[in-house]
């Protein structure tokens, strides 16, 4: 049985609002899924994971466009800016 | 008057070709018909302003002679695919007002072409969903019954395909949502292998499962959009080569395997167990030999794809915050902001799948359910290698159930059930078809049902095969 600390607490990690109501309804469905996925304990399977077929993914360091090409359209799409920044509330007091 | 009904990408690049209709003419033929249909369909969330524009650019280039598969035709693109300069959203109220930066490598590829995009298309928030009714902005209806959802979570591109509002369609499949929806719609979607055709701008929901696929009226339109669509990307470093997978030959005769357990299974709908024999009985017909395979590890298929599921979206869906893009609400403090625009910005099936990530993330629960998914995603890996050294491919039906009525399911496992047959090809990676099998009757109505192939990694080519055999399109 999942508990109203445990939503509180995923919530919180979640950095989520999350209203008394709403975490009710959560706490019955959040038991009946997990009830059902945690079949997955009943395969006998050990990860076996091994090692991927590596390849490298890496392109060449170089420029692939010119300087602030994008960097109007970008910040543009910041709900608060100033200047060439995005603006945030100040986290050092 | 051109009539959309029956018009395929094969007739119209023809008609267009030939000069019969220009991309203008075709373009306004579908904003016609999307003002006269879409107010009852709701299948797009918006009508793009330049596609008369996007039409003239193409029939410029068809008046210089050029004809590129895709030129001058008139497609439909999910909400969560970019296109620099118009709104997407993920049908989620926390990209209100978001605005691509940048084309989606897919983009690009039909932008080469010369397709016309005519909207965006709604979809379940962030394909979270099987149905489209997670959409912020309302239920897409189904367009064989006003009152039954289209499928999800591509349910808008598959309307609009299904409803001749769109000549075809991208979709994204990251549990069947491109199939699905195609199933319940009547057309066709192919989920192609992972990593065949690029992600790069499309918004990352499970990472590991995501493709980008195409959804039309035949197998021969859905190849074309496939082949205009696919191939390596450096944006993205999942897309694969073609040597990535072992190459498999057309032939002329096919073993069809066929996992009798999981369709014998509870749930499946009688209508469309009956609909699934009759279409073996219709492959057996057309000399394919029909066998039984055993997968042991697919009856943990659904626990193990919502696991690896509710992970990847809970890490996926962390970026959106408040700070870059989108909408922003007001906290006392910068943590505050993140708490408050997370919370207004979710919709519930969103906000439940956060949560559920964060827990089977947890320390203390990783093991005994993201450790124990992993193990049983590799398990069935294997076991897929071993069946295709029998079998050309693997045949279900897409759904256990037709198309639902709009509310009619409240509990989200119950929902979660309905992707018992799509989540497999998504789990090991394989390209995977939805092909219309006829119809089954509900309360009056005639519901479309669907026929799924899976196929070996990298073998869409045999897919179009065996589909376009079972439909009887001229090859």
């Amino acid at each position: 049985m999942i508990t109203t600390e445990e939503i509180k607490k995923l919530a919180k990690l979640s950095r989520m609002e999350v209203s008394d109501e709403e975490i009710e309804s959560l706490k019955s469905q959040a038991d009946s899924i997990l009830g059902y996925v945690g079949k997955i304990q009943g395969i006998s399977a050990e990860a076996d994971i091994g090692l991927p077929s590596l390849r490298n993914v890496f392109r060449e360091d170089a420029a692939t466009h010119a300087a602030n090409e994008y960097t109007e359209a970008i910040l543009s799409e910041a709900p608060s800016r100033e200047g060439g920044y995005i603006k945030v509330k100040k986290i050092l007091s | 008057m051109i009539d959309l009904s029956n018009l395929t990408i094969v007739i119209a690049r023809k008609k267009l070709d030939a000069r019969e209709f220009s991309a203008v003419e075709l373009s306004k033929e579908y904003l016609d018909a999307i003002k006269a249909k879409d107010a009852d369909l709701h299948a797009y969330l918006e009508i793009y302003d330049d596609v008369i524009a996007q039409a003239q650019a193409a029939d410029e280039r068809i008046g210089r002679g050029e004809s590129l598969p895709l030129l001058g035709i008139p497609l439909a693109i999910k909400d969560n695919i970019l296109i620099t300069g118009k709104r997407a959203s993920s049908a989620s109220k926390i990209l209100e007002g978001y605005v691509a930066t940048y084309d989606a490598t897919v983009i690009g590829k039909l932008k080469a072409q010369g397709a016309v995009f005519l909207g965006r298309t709604n979809m379940d928030e962030f394909a979270l969903g099987g149905s489209t009714e997670n959409s912020a902005y309302g239920s897409t209806k189904n367009p064989y019954d006003l009152d039954r959802v289209p499928g999800g979570t591509s349910g808008g591109s598959a309307a609009a395909v299904s409803a001749g509002i769109a000549l075809g369609a991208l979709g994204s499949d990251t549990g069947g949502s491109v199939r699905q929806p195609s199933s319940f719609c009547g057309v066709v979607g192919l989920k192609p292998t992972y990593g065949c055709v690029s992600r790069s701008g499309l918004m990352a929901a499970v990472s590991s499962f995501d493709q980008i696929g195409p959804i039309a009226k035949t197998v021969t339109d859905a190849e074309m959009i496939y082949e205009a669509i696919k191939g390596t990307d450096p944006l993205d470093s999942t897309t694969i080569t073609e040597t990535t997978h072992a190459k498999r030959e057309a032939k002329k005769s096919y073993v069809i395997g066929v996992p009798r357990k999981l369709i014998d299974a509870e749930g499946i709908d009688p209508g469309v167990k009956e609909n699934f024999d009759m279409a073996l009985q219709k492959l057996a017909e057309l000399g394919f030999e029909i066998t039984d395979i055993d997968l042991p590890s697919i009856e943990y298929c659904l626990p193990l794809y919502y696991i690896l599921n509710f992970a990847e979206v809970s890490s996926n869906l962390a970026r959106f915050d408040g700070v870059k893009y989108g909408l922003h609400a007001d906290g006392k403090d910068l943590l505050g902001d993140y708490v408050k625009t997370r919370g207004q910005g979710f919709g519930p099936e969103t906000r439940r799948r956060i949560l559920l990530g964060t827990y089977v993330l947890s320390s203390g629960y990783y093991d005994a359910y993201y450790g124990k998914a992993q193990a049983a995603r590799e398990a069935l890996k294997k076991e897929f290698t071993e069946a295709f050294d029998h079998v050309d491919f693997v045949a279900t039906p897409t759904s256990p159930i037709p198309a639902w009525k709009i509310g009619e399911k409240h509990d989200p496992l119950s929902m979660y059930l309905a992707d018992i047959f799509t989540v497999t090809a998504n789990i090991v990676g394989l390209p995977a078809i939805s092909l219309p099998s006829g119809f089954t009757e509900v309360e009056g109505k005639q519901l479309p049902l669907g026929l799924q192939f899976m196929a070996p990694h990298a073998a869409e080519h045999i897919l179009f095969d065996v589909g376009k055999k079972f439909l009887g399109e001229v090859i």
